[in-house]
């Protein structure tokens, strides 16, 4: 992976794997904390969980037409 | 991205170390495109009746319900006494004459119900179990548990009716899946870095599918990765239950080695009670009699467990003589056992309310959306190489 990620001619790794990244991590994080808590963990895990569900929907109401 | 029919390539005999380079980036993203594209191609079909399977079975316990196949026990007074486990034992066995206990449950969520599971033998077929409920209070037989449509869902996700090797076939399909997983973030890379995260064009409906496939299958990652591995790792419980059966247990049990069978059962009541004082703050989970799959022939098995979502998965079992009702042995479960169990939930979806159910779901039908557009994508390329029409349409490849 790291010797395709190194490519010189353009392209940032940073704009290309970060958001999943992020999302990724986020999901996570939402996948384990309802297992260790069940109050607060559970109300982050629906956020954690429910933010990649929900910036879909918003990349799909502003998809470009045409 | 969606470069001209004519895509700029490098040939590795001009020389340069860039082209060379260009040369091995192009065969390593070819590489990656056979891994990718055969990983999914094999296991697509299975990939889709688990996660179509999957998505009733998330909700199972309120569809059970809703069919009344989860029965509800009496309404009681609060402080009613419950009734002795030796007589609801008595009553399950009455009701289904002829037949053996292989466990008694307490239903974690349902603390006044009781579950007993009979067969024709302790060791008997597993599909030929009977589940029903009992009242905890009154000892009243509530219906039978389980069954009914969800049944024949979760014997198609298990093992589609095809028993233990269905499982691992299924489990070999999983591991399928998180090879394609890996190579598709691989891939991700050179097939996305022109576009924006969250690109979705409509120019025709192949670039429309493959900006979904993309977006889609960058958005579940961690899930699916997480909701497979689990799954790869459930299919592995029988195989580490007769690990645990032929090392840990069989130390535990070593005394009785050459031993007969208990004939005469020791009280349920007694044994339970002394469960409970040998795992101090642990609730019983469940009741496994000599010769079930989870115990000796000889041992009563009480499997405790604590009371946070994490500590209820980690069992601890209570070996008990099966005549005396004396306690034998009481180990913590060994890691990979441990590591099971946490990793189911994990697997379900079952731990975090209504609202985590729903988005579990949401990211099922996102995943199958990505299985069905990979699919839709290679039949696509491959008309296209077929009709021999490369010079007539632009290709979707990586960019350089």
């Amino acid at each position: 992976m790291t010797a395709v990620r190194k490519s010189r001619s353009g392209g940032n790794w940073r704009a290309v794997y970060g958001g999943p990244l992020l999302l990724g991590v986020l999901s996570i994080a939402g996948l384990l904390s309802a297992l260790f808590s069940e109050g607060a963990g559970r109300y982050f895990s629906w956020l954690a969980l429910g933010a990649p569900v929900a910036l879909t929907a918003w990349f799909f109401a502003r998809r470009k037409r045409g | 991205m969606v470069t001209g029919a004519a895509s700029r390539r490098v040939s590795p005999t001009n020389g340069s170390a860039d082209a060379r380079e260009a040369a091995l980036k192009a065969r390593t993203v070819r590489i990656w495109s056979v891994v990718h594209t055969w990983s999914s191609l094999i296991s697509t079909l299975f990939l889709l009746l688990l996660c179509i399977t999957g998505l009733p079975l998330v909700f199972h316990h309120e569809i059970d319900e809703l069919l009344g196949y989860d029965p509800k026990p009496e309404i009681v007074q609060p402080g009613t006494a419950k009734r002795s486990i030796d007589e609801i034992a008595r009553t399950a066995l009455a009701h289904d004459p002829g037949r053996v206990l292989q466990y008694i449950l307490w239903d974690k969520d349902e603390p006044g119900t009781i579950i007993a599971f009979t067969n024709s033998k302790v060791d008997g077929d597993p599909d030929a179990t009977t589940l029903r409920a009992y009242d905890a209070h009154t000892a009243k037989p509530l219906g039978s548990v389980g069954g009914g449509p969800m049944l024949i869902f979760l014997k198609l996700h298990v093992d589609m009716f095809a028993g233990q090797p269905g499982k691992l076939f299924l489990g070999a399909m999983g591991f399928l899946f998180l090879i394609a997983i890996l190579s598709g973030v691989v891939l991700y890379w050179p097939f996305t870095r022109r576009l924006s995260f969250g690109t979705l064009r409509d120019k025709s409906r192949r670039i429309a599918w493959f900006d979904w496939h993309n977006l889609l299958g960058a958005i579940t990652i961690a899930w699916a990765l997480v909701v497979g591995a689990t799954g790869v790792i459930n299919t592995l419980a029988e195989v580490m239950l007769n690990q645990w059966k032929a090392n840990e247990l069989a130390d535990m049990v070593k005394p009785y080695a050459g031993k007969p069978p208990p004939v005469h059962l020791a009280s349920l009541d007694v044994m339970l009670d002394k469960a409970r004082k040998t795992a101090p703050g642990m609730n019983v989970s469940f009741v496994a009699f000599p010769g079930t799959p989870f115990t000796s022939s000889h041992h009563f098995a009480v499997f405790m467990r604590g009371d946070t979502p994490l500590t209820s998965r980690l069992l601890k079992p209570v070996l008990l003589d099966g005549e005396t009702g004396e306690v034998s042995d009481a180990r913590d479960l060994p890691v990979y056992l441990r590591a099971l169990l946490v990793s189911q939930p994990l697997h379900f979806g079952d731990y975090g309310g209504m609202p985590l159910k729903i988005i579990w779901a949401l990211l099922d039908v996102m995943t199958i959306v990505v299985i069905g557009s990979g699919l839709y994508l290679w039949i696509v390329k491959r008309r296209k190489h077929r009709s021999h029409a490369i010079a007539a349409q632009p290709l979707l490849q990586p960019s350089e």
